[in-house]
């Protein structure tokens, strides 16, 4: 009982962080059709931020967490603006140009904090118990955030003239643009919300885990693979999709032997199952076919 | 007798003047591959060699990401898989069933080209972003399989011990200098015939193609097996070079490092990446003293290049230096006004 408590709590943690990374990821591909490998390095550079400035100022980390995703969602607007856009019909440019920026990101890292481990204390303090599992205030903050998080990003996009503007730029280019949408300039703010997704994902989950300079790599993975199974371009997809597959991660470090070197393999695998049934991904709307 | 000779050698002659010394690309080739075989009789430099092996083996590794990815379309975002199957097979063979080198290594292609079939046949129905999410996955388990078997496969430290490629420093320089040049002037081969061309509408429009009634299928399966070949090869002489197989071949950073190269080169060309290679590779090694800045330097060149030649650094070289003929299509050297076979102006 106490297992099974166990693996519902980490899941839905790790599921939630998930859903945020694949939620941001999965938007900008939509309306500006880049595969942004560098989105979670923006979560790691943000984690870093609020390490720095609480550090540095010795202000409260909740100050800091603002001026962090304040600063990532600058960074991430500025580097769209210089490096991608002005190569944004060459898919493979672009493709390449986000992953040097992720290193160029992770490297800046090593050399202002080096590669050691850091860590930062939790928001609050204590926790309380559920059938003798210890649930520290800590996850029940993260997790509720997350979930604030995704309800302000689902009334952005579903209930203001920004969010139309986006879902329909994503639904077909040309046709907004000819319906008198800036193209340019909704796939910029997209980019902005979705670099201040990952900021504010890489706040909320800096007091739960370790900060190094390759903490990025892992949930890039999972995140990518989240997007697949739950289909591109699908929001609610991507939200089903990583509460699966942080389900199986957790399942799988808890119950079998060795399971912390197989977490990776068992969730990719299950993405690879899925997507030999159903290759647009769960919830994926098969795009039209781009010629 | 004597006679036969000489038409063969004056015909090779002519062929050699018109064809080879009216480009600059086609002398730079040539140049290059001069200089890498004769290399080691004026340079003896143990490091300068050991690097330029690297080098040469990382460039069968691209050029065979080109021949996928490039040539056929099909994204591949986790060719360490094929490099890290050809390593990891090549160095097990060897240690224990005791095959030597030139034995293991075509085994270890092998390996590669089963680890081909294997990804490529769930991997047929996808295309595009999905393809290249997809295959970034397959690495990641195998790595996850190699850390829980630690037994048979050593885990994280990997597999040593296992014997080395020729013996000497030297010898080690010329069969992946060797191994390089053929595998990719086979590489360049394929791609200019018929099926290089199947290949290359494939990426183009594969709708088009299966409705002049090609198997688009067997083909996008036939471009997997043979870029896992070539890159297993790589990763078998890579194993037996380094005397070390480990995770880090199949690691996803080694994958986006191959995605670079031939980025950075230019896609569609085999050249490009392995043109690349040997700029990035052995400057990334020159610049070892500043090892905390070199790779944010990197990073920064690579989007710098990016901003001024989207289609890589040796397209953009080429197109400087050669014109295509309006009306034949044949490539002329940039100085030339008329077309050196039609005699058509060029603009």
């Amino acid at each position: 009982m106490e297992l099974i408590l166990d693996i519902v709590v980490s899941s839905i943690i790790s599921g939630s962080i998930y859903a945020l990374l694949a939620i941001g990821f999965s938007l900008v591909f939509g309306v500006a059709r880049i595969v942004n490998i560098a989105h979670t390095a923006f979560y790691m550079v943000a984690a870093y931020c609020i390490y720095y400035v609480t550090r540095k100022t010795g202000c409260h980390p909740g100050w800091a967490m603002i001026a962090a995703v304040a600063l990532v969602t600058l960074l991430g607007m500025l580097c769209y603006q210089l490096f991608v856009k002005p190569i944004r019909e060459k898919e493979g440019a672009v493709l390449i140009a986000t992953i040097a920026l992720a290193m160029a990101m992770q490297e800046a890292m090593v050399i202002q904090f080096t590669g050691t481990y850091l860590t930062m204390p939790a928001l609050v303090k204590g926790y309380f118990a559920v059938l003798g599992v210890k649930i520290f205030y800590q996850q029940l903050l993260t997790f509720c955030a997350a979930l604030v998080i995704l309800f302000l990003l689902w009334a952005l996009l579903m209930k203001t003239r920004l969010g139309s503007a986006i879902r329909s730029t994503a639904q077909d280019r040309e046709v907004a643009n000819l319906m008198g949408i800036n193209e340019a300039r909704v796939a910029l703010w997209t980019v902005g919300i979705s670099v201040g997704l990952a900021a504010l994902t890489g706040a909320i989950v800096v007091p739960l885990t370790v900060l190094d300079p390759h903490m990025w790599m892992h949930p890039l993975i999972m995140m990518m693979a989240v997007v697949v199974l739950g289909g591109l371009g699908s929001l609610k997809g991507s939200f089903i999709a990583a509460f699966i597959l942080g389900f199986v991660e957790s399942l799988v470090v808890f119950l079998i032997p060795m399971g912390s070197y197989l977490k990776n393999s068992a969730a990719l695998t299950v993405m690879i199952v899925v997507l030999l049934i159903r290759p647009e991904g769960l919830f994926g709307i098969s795009f039209e076919e781009e010629r | 007798m004597m006679r036969h000779f000489r038409i063969y050698f004056r015909k090779l002659f002519v062929v050699f003047r018109n064809e080879i010394l009216v480009l600059p690309s086609r002398v730079v080739v040539l140049l290059f591959f001069l200089l890498l075989l004769l290399l080691p009789l004026f340079a003896g430099d143990p490091y300068l060699l050991r690097i330029l092996t690297l080098t040469s083996i990382f460039a069968i590794l691209a050029a065979s990401w080109d021949l996928l990815s490039g040539f056929t379309g099909q994204m591949n975002f986790g060719h360490a898989l094929f490099f890290g199957v050809g390593a990891y097979t090549a160095a097990l063979v060897n240690l224990h069933l005791h095959i030597p080198p030139w034995g293991s290594i075509p085994i270890g292609a092998v390996g590669a080209v089963l680890a081909g079939l294997v990804i490529g046949i769930p991997c047929l129905r996808l295309r595009g972003t999905y393809l290249a999410l997809t295959t970034l996955a397959f690495p990641i388990i195998l790595m996850g399989i190699i850390f829980a078997l630690s037994d048979f496969t050593g885990g994280e430290k990997g597999i040593s011990g296992h014997a080395s490629l020729a013996g000497s420093r030297v010898g080690d320089y010329y069969v992946a200098v060797v191994a390089m040049l053929g595998l990719c002037t086979i590489m360049w081969k394929i791609t200019d015939s018929n099926t290089g061309i199947i290949l290359h509408a494939i990426r183009e429009d594969e709708l088009a193609v299966r409705a002049s009634g090609i198997n688009t299928t067997r083909y996008k399966l036939l471009a997997f097996c043979l870029s896992g070949f070539f890159a297993g090869v790589s990763g078998g002489l890579y194993a037996h070079f380094m005397r070390m197989a480990g995770p880090s071949t199949l690691d996803v950073s080694m994958s986006f490092q191959i995605v670079i190269w031939s980025m950075f080169g230019g896609v569609m060309t085999i050249y490009g990446p392995v043109g690349a290679v040997f700029i990035i590779v052995p400057l990334l090694e020159f610049f070892r003293f500043w090892q905390e800045l070199r790779m944010l330097m990197f990073a920064g060149v690579v989007l710098l290049i990016l901003l001024y030649m989207p289609d890589g650094l040796f397209r953009w070289l080429r197109d400087k230096i050669e014109k295509t003929c309006p009306r034949c299509k044949l490539r002329n050297i940039a100085t030339r006004h008329t077309c050196r076979v039609c005699n058509a102006p060029l603009d």
